[in-house]
């Protein structure tokens, strides 16, 4: 009965950790379960069996009981060292990594997360993994705290700024898993999410070795520009299709005046995208929010790249 | 009983009832009000601004679980979403909790029960209620002035890269907390040099000894909350790197020197509605409390304890793991003396005459509600599982447990309980066991569904969500409703109960001992027109109740002298 009732109040269990979670989880609300089960019993058929009679009953007077404070300081007292440390060994197995973890290094972003294979491929919102095989992410963030959860592993850790912080996992089998940022992190916090696809190892390396040759291949610019809008993020906050998600939508975007937050205005020329990009705080469109992250570390290519692709967007 | 007191000769002072002159009709008009050091009179302008608080905080509530109604938008937007929560937040705990219990039924009860006149600086606590007010008109400053998005933790880089108004409403923040400061000197010293002859420490009033810790750990951890908010705004306004990566900061400082203070300030909300919960179920039983010394020193052993577990709320932050585990060891350690209070809580109910009047009803609800709230601590402090928890539903439902279903409860069986002394009225009896019951079920109709949300994965401060958690968010919603209708049933007849003619209270109702019942209803300016004298335990409910109405023969002082006879000594600390 206890699986069954799990089973609906947490989530599926697909990694390594997440039995042993789940167990403690199990131990503490059946104990807590009986102890307020007698609280609440003992409450009510005391307020039923001492209902006052008149106003002038007299009470016994009972002042202390050493051997019952003692029973209910030591019960809890080995209770809670039972759960600490059952607690403390899962989280230690939680922080190990074992040394021959597939790493991979993740970055969060305002609001999306970018990933980084050892061979140089990146995805977005996007991280596959060999299913089985233990991985290690070794994260930052570039700009506020985020934290990354996947519920499924029972997983979490913070990410933050000029800082690394690590994680790992190992998936019990293939599936898809949602991934949450569960640190705030400003407007867009709630949307972002994305997906760990754990995949066959074999698959897995077919994936990698199919997305190094994708990213070495020469494409024309704007379509260079639509894979970057995919994989650095932007499709997160700038639509297509003139909805506002956060920031500005895209189509239109070029060659449209633009009025500033502080009451000048602006043609957004190529020299404008590429400021906005670079260095999105110089010139903020009236009605949207100072958010966005720069992108420096992009190339010159990539930028003229990404700016081919938004005056396609007519 | 000690030198001090033994050439006093010592007798009963029948308690006046329907008294014509009490503090209420003492002095009338705006500024008798504005202006008065009587701490009665100060706690009821308290009470009257966090009951307003509260009410700003609900509707904040109530306007955030409609907005989840829908998994993506519906009706308000991501960013007044996320003002809105952070309102919520930073409300309902800097304006309503944290002066709630201590500033509003404290400053009322706590000279009374010490049977003295006023506090120790009667002109300090009228400064502490204009510091609040202050700091408030900063807070109100910053929603009317686009708000705050950061939440009410105001964690760095965010809150210090964010474009709301972050430096007002911490200002505001930061303001407050001197209001708290200097309460917690005032009620430190009124308890150590103000207790009536006869009142030592063993026959302090268990609300008193809760008064006592809060204000412990109110004047030792505010401080550190005002350094780190100063920082903080220094960051922001002068560029200063305190906890900015960018600057040479550290983010993960902030959030030690924050829960430096946030988690001891978790006591400071919840200690006093222990010391409320003592004097209810003893007189509600109209018996001797269990285990007097463990409920009374069980709240400074929690005040100690508290300072040194503020690391909990960081065990995915990147805090070093040994931190992490030495933070999950001491987190344990809380719920042993609390675990205590909740024992002899019951076990004073055993053999006792049980009398299920409104205010003892709240207190039943309060112990199951803040036992769940209790054990889902101990499930948070449980590392492995906690990685899980973090930064869900669930530890919003836990708080929620904790400072509603505790402290709320608390509070509100603090109300029905001295809502007779403190107006001279008695309220409908039926009404409020109804709203009671209402509140409970709307409570937890609010709340359960967010422990299984939380335990799901569904994270916190999340505008939107995935559509697998819809159906216990708007069960949530509902909840709230419910709740909000509770609420608007207790405020109906209250304020019935104050401008009808046919209801007044007797001076001791529920038949309790302790001094504050040894006093008309409503009590008189200075309180008492004697100097009262104490002989017994304040929950010796087998002694005569005369015993309990004894003061010092010819210190039945009136008006003309009440200033000389306060300079009476009580027993020195």
């Amino acid at each position: 009965m206890l699986e069954t009732i799990n089973r609906l109040i947490l989530p599926q269990v697909s990694s390594t950790f997440a039995a042993d979670v789940d167990g403690l989880f199990t131990f503490i609300n059946v104990a807590s379960a009986i102890i307020l089960l007698g609280i609440t019993v003992a409450i009510i058929y005391f307020s039923v069996k001492y209902k006052r009679k008149s106003e002038d009953d007299v009470t016994p007077v009972i002042r202390y009981n050493t051997t019952l404070e003692l029973t209910w300081t030591i019960i809890p007292l080995i209770l809670i060292l039972i759960v600490f440390a059952w607690g403390f060994r899962g989280h230690i197995d939680m922080r190990t990594p074992p040394s021959n973890a597939y790493e991979v290094y993740v970055t969060a972003n305002s609001f999306f997360w970018q990933f980084t294979y050892p061979n140089g491929v990146q995805t977005t919102d996007e991280l596959y993994v060999p299913a089985g095989r233990p991985v290690k992410l070794i994260m930052q963030s570039r700009d506020v705290i985020h934290s990354f959860f996947v519920p499924d592993f029972r997983v979490k850790q913070d990410v933050l700024p000029g800082r690394y912080t690590t994680a790992w996992f190992q998936t019990l089998g293939t599936g898809e898993h949602v991934i949450f940022c569960t640190e705030y992190c400003g407007s867009g916090h709630s949307d972002m999410d994305g997906m760990v696809y754990a995949i066959e190892p074999e698959e897995f390396d077919a994936w990698l070795r199919e997305q190094k040759e994708l990213s070495e291949q020469e494409l024309p610019l704007a379509v260079l520009g639509q894979n970057l809008y995919q994989q650095q993020g932007c499709a997160g906050c700038h639509s297509l299709d003139g909805n506002v998600v956060i920031g500005p939508s895209f189509q239109g975007l070029y060659m449209d005046e633009r009025q500033g937050a502080d009451g000048s205005s602006r043609v957004a020329d190529e020299d404008y995208l590429r400021e906005s990009i670079n260095n999105p705080g110089e010139f903020i469109t009236s009605g949207f929010n100072n958010i966005m992250p720069g992108y420096s570390y992009l190339s010159e290519d990539q930028v003229s790249a990404i700016i081919e692709f938004i005056k396609e967007q007519q | 009983m000690s030198a001090a007191t033994k050439d006093f000769k010592i007798r009963e002072f029948p308690v006046e009832e329907n008294p014509k002159e009490h503090y209420l009709n003492a002095a009338s008009g705006l500024k008798s009000w504005l202006f008065t050091v009587d701490h009665k009179r100060i706690g009821l302008m308290y009470l009257a601004s966090i009951i307003f608080f509260f009410f700003v905080g609900g509707l904040l509530a109530l306007a955030l679980r409609l907005e989840l109604w829908e998994p993506a938008r519906t009706f308000m937007d991501a960013d007044t979403y996320n003002r809105v929560f952070t309102l919520h937040g930073a409300v309902m705990v800097f304006l309503f909790i944290i002066p709630s219990i201590p500033a509003a039924l404290g400053n009322f009860f706590l000279p009374m029960m010490l049977g003295a006149k006023d506090v120790a600086f009667p002109k300090l606590n009228l400064l502490s209620f204009w510091i609040y007010s202050f700091g408030a008109l900063f807070t109100l400053y910053s929603i009317a002035h686009g708000g705050v998005d950061t939440g009410w933790t105001f964690y760095t880089p965010y809150s210090t890269s964010t474009g709301t108004a972050v430096i007002s409403m911490t200002l505001g923040v930061f303001i407050m907390g001197f209001s708290s400061i200097l309460t917690g000197i005032n009620f430190i010293v009124t308890v150590h040099k103000m207790r009536a002859p006869g009142q030592t420490w063993g026959k302090l009033p268990l609300f008193i000894w809760s008064l006592y810790a809060t204000a412990i750990i109110q004047v030792l951890a505010t401080p550190v909350l005002a350094i780190t908010l100063l920082l903080l705004i220094m960051e922001r306004t002068l560029g200063v790197g305190i906890f900015d990566p960018a600057l040479g900061g550290d983010p993960v400082l902030y959030q030690h020197f924050f829960w430096f203070y946030s988690h001891p300030a978790v006591y400071i909300m919840i200690v006093p509605a222990f010391g409320i919960i003592s004097e209810i179920i003893s007189t509600f039983s109209k018996k001797t409390i269990f285990g007097y010394w463990l409920i009374a020193l069980s709240s400074l052993a929690i005040a100690f304890t508290g300072f040194l577990v503020w690391g909990h709320h960081m065990f995915v932050s990147g805090q070093s793991e040994l931190s992490t585990i030495i933070f999950s060891f001491l987190t344990f350690f809380v719920g042993i003396p609390t675990g205590i209070k909740i024992l002899n809580w019951v076990a004073t109910m055993y053999k006792g005459s049980i009398d299920m009047k409104t205010p003892m009803l709240y207190a039943m609800m309060f112990l199951f509600l803040f036992s769940i709230g209790g054990f889902t601590g101990i499930m948070l402090g449980a590392l492995s599982v906690n990685v899980h928890l973090h930064d869900t539903y669930y530890v919003v439902a836990h708080f929620h447990y904790v400072m509603m279903g505790g402290t709320v409860f608390a509070f509100l069986a603090g109300i029905h309980y001295w809502w007779p002394k403190m107006t001279g009225k008695m309220y409908n009896e039926l009404w409020a066991k109804i709203a009671s019951v209402v509140l409970f079920i709307g409570f937890n109709v609010t709340f359960l569904p967010q422990f299984v949300m939380g335990s799901q994965g569904m994270p916190r401060r999340y505008y939107s969500y995935i559509e697998q958690f819809q159906t216990l968010h708007q069960t949530s919603t509902v909840g709230s409703w419910v709740l909000g209708l509770g609420f608007i049933i207790v405020g109906i007849y209250l304020t019935i109960s104050l401008f009808s003619k046919a209801n007044k209270a007797s001076s001791n109702p529920w038949g309790a001992r302790a001094l504050e019942w040894m006093s008309s209803s409503p009590p008189p300016h200075h309180n008492f027109n004697h100097t009262p004298v104490v002989l017994h335990n304040p929950y010796d409910f087998h002694k005569p109740i005369s015993e309990f109405r004894l003061g010092i023969d010819g210190s039945d002082n009136h008006h003309e002298h009440t200033e000389v006879a306060q300079t009476q000594p009580a027993e020195k600390s």
